[in-house]
């Protein structure tokens, strides 16, 4: 077993740490204000390859791989937040679009993504709950060329700044009844609808898309009709859920070197605060917190470029990590005294950051569920 | 054009709360501590770089370092040059500048045909800025220091722009020449996912002491004219002195004394 990095991925890391250190901070402060992707970074994301880092090179991307998009979104998160959460569901439309696409649909999607011309959407989750898949009411009614969508996403981030969105709505019954459409924003009837207003990873946007009897070419069908559901859950499984634990691993790493850093630089008794052991113990916990989770993320990596399936470990890294990353940004916050709760500090913005994470891509009680079901099984 | 640019693997300032010193010969003890590439040296490629998109031709990265600072290499050729010479042998450790410009300028010589060679004005490290002047002394071409823009003139002759105190003189300069370059040069590129992968197909050509056919007296430590005699920190100590009299008198006693120790 080795747990060392290749050369490639630590030069990866080095790089877009150096990225990602002085090209969004300027942004930051816009960003947490206005609730606003800095759409006008997407454009040197794609350049420098960030953006296309699981799309094969045929399509303008690098395939670099699972892993190395996880590298990425670690040290984008561990600057901002929500910058790897909007990039991680970039990847999610990347990952649905090369797994089930024909050649005509990634020849013209993938590579305006690749390039960052647009952003990548994956639109599941509809009014009526995210967790509940088969309970989606979006419908999509054949009718002679076109499929009829009607209906309302919501919760869906870079809703509004996208060309595109990968969307799945109900063409039948129950939970084969599913399929995935590519849904144009200038198809007539489709549009974003209202912004929400987060208490965390604010600069992701997050909206609606609304549907009224928007005709959908039947070559926009991703995959082939019913197999919605299978996109939608693979695409959650070994894009969403892993990417979601990258941002929380950023956060992990924010977290704790805001935490050392207060803990080194604080007095109190006429000695620095890090000699005291209730301190101590806070920064072992946030250590720990940051280290298990890293190695449950990078297994799912290293898993997915290897083709082994990980709906558990997935579920696991994903549950594990955005708790930690809350539990240990309310830690380094009590580190931090009344000045946690100051907004100078960024740790209460890491901890409403990490908040956000939970829900986001399977909330915890799925990933528990996803979790038991394997365990119980485990001894038959 | 062919242009050379010596590429030094200097210790990451993050880790350098670690860095030691060996008691026995002064030189810093480099394990374990990652290495990054010299900030400067890292402008001066990114001069290179821009020198061959406009006039073609190729860029070449040379380093003189520990098999350790591979990685730093490969950095090298992933910003996009085109070779790596590796210049590594027990034999090096513990070389002063003047061992490791004889050593770099031996390199340089046995790569035969250069046009331009870049360096960066200084090292984090040691510092001496030193190693550019004496690989172009060694090498018998001129030299220019603190260099902030680099043009080519025509084939061959060079517009080097140069600061010097309050200000910066334009100098025309003829090929082959060495050049070290000043901060505000450049702002080097991002590293892409692309050009990682990129730089992992190009070549990084090792040569030893044995390569290069050195004499052995002018390398290593052996080699090395200069050595730290002692480091010790410097103690820096407040000297305090409450001025007496009318506001008039303290003022000028004050400006008098500040004129005195050329502060105005």
């Amino acid at each position: 077993m080795d747990f060392k990095l290749s050369e490639r991925e630590e030069l990866l890391r080095k790089s877009m740490r150096e990225f990602a250190e002085k090209e969004i901070p300027p942004r930051m402060e816009a960003m947490e204000e206005t609730g606003e992707f800095p759409v006008e970074l997407l454009k040197k994301m794609g350049d420098v390859g960030i953006l296309g880092v699981i799309t094969p090179q045929e399509y303008g991307g690098t395939g670099m791989g699972n892993l190395a998009r996880i590298i990425i979104l670690e040290e984008m998160g561990r600057v901002c937040p929500a910058i790897p959460m909007a990039l991680q569901v970039h990847h999610m439309a990347t990952y649905a679009l090369t797994k089930f696409g024909n050649e005509e649909q990634k020849k013209k999607y993938l590579p305006p993504l690749a390039k960052g011309e647009t952003m990548g959407v994956m639109a599941v989750t509809d009014p009526s709950g995210g967790s509940d898949v088969a309970g989606i009411k979006t419908s999509a009614k054949l009718e002679g060329d076109v499929y009829i969508l009607n209906g309302r996403k919501c919760f869906i981030t870079n809703s509004h700044f996208s060309d595109f969105w990968v969307v799945v709505a109900r063409t039948g019954e129950g939970g084969r009844g599913l399929s995935a459409f590519i849904v144009e924003k200038n198809f007539p009837g489709a549009k974003p609808g209202r912004k929400e207003n987060k208490v965390g990873l604010r600069g992701a946007n997050t909206g609606e898309l609304v549907f009224q009897n928007c005709p959908v070419p039947k070559a926009n069908l991703l995959g082939h009709e019913g197999e919605g559901m299978n996109i939608a859950i693979q695409d959650i499984v070994e894009a969403g859920r892993p990417g979601m634990a990258s941002v929380a691993l950023g956060i992990l790493n924010a977290v704790l070197e805001q935490a050392v850093k207060f803990a080194n630089e604080r007095s109190l008794y006429g000695k620095p605060i890090n000699t005291l052991q209730a301190i101590q113990w806070h920064i072992a916990d946030i250590y720990a917190d940051l280290e298990i989770s890293r190695l449950l993320v990078y297994r799912v990596g290293w898993m997915r470029d290897n083709n082994i399936r990980c709906d558990t470990e997935s579920a696991l890294a994903k549950q594990f990590a955005c708790e930690a990353a809350a539990r240990s940004a309310r830690k380094a916050i009590e580190i931090h005294g009344s000045y946690g709760v100051m907004k100078e500090y960024p740790v209460q913005r890491l901890l409403r950051d990490a908040l956000v994470t939970i829900p986001a891509g399977g909330t915890g009680e799925i990933a528990k569920l996803v979790m038991a079901r394997h365990a119980l099984n485990m001894f038959k | 054009m062919r242009i050379i640019v010596c590429l030094k693997p200097v210790p990451d300032p993050k880790h350098w709360s670690r860095l030691a010193l060996d008691p026995k010969t002064g030189t810093l003890i480099r394990g374990g501590i990652p290495s990054i590439v010299n900030p400067l040296d890292r402008k001066a490629l990114e001069a290179a770089l821009q020198l061959r998109e406009k006039e073609g031709g190729e860029v070449i990265t040379l380093s003189m370092a520990p098999p350790s600072a591979m990685p730093v290499l490969r950095e090298g050729l992933a910003m996009g040059a085109d070779l790596s010479i590796f210049l590594t042998d027990l034999a090096f450790a513990g070389s002063d500048a003047l061992a490791t410009s004889y050593i770099m300028g031996t390199a340089i010589r046995k790569l035969a045909r250069y046009d331009l060679i870049l360096c960066g004005d200084q090292t984090l490290d040691g510092s001496t800025s030193l190693v550019s002047a004496q690989i172009a002394e060694f090498l018998g071409i001129p030299n220019l220091m603190h260099v902030s823009a680099i043009e080519v003139q025509k084939s061959g002759v060079f517009h080097v722009r140069s600061r010097i105190e309050h200000g910066s003189m334009l100098v025309e300069m003829k090929a082959p020449l060495v050049l070290s370059v000043a901060k505000e040069i450049n702002e080097p590129r991002y590293i892409t996912l692309m050009n990682i992968l990129e730089g992992e197909k190009k070549e990084i050509r090792v040569w030893s002491s044995k390569d290069l056919s050195l004499s052995e007296p002018w390398v290593g430590l052996k080699g090395s004219p200069s050595q730290m005699a002692d480091l010790f920190i410097r103690e820096a100590k407040r000297k305090g002195e409450i001025l007496q009299g009318d506001p008039s008198e303290m003022t000028k006693t004050l400006a008098d004394r500040l004129h005195r120790m050329g502060y105005c």
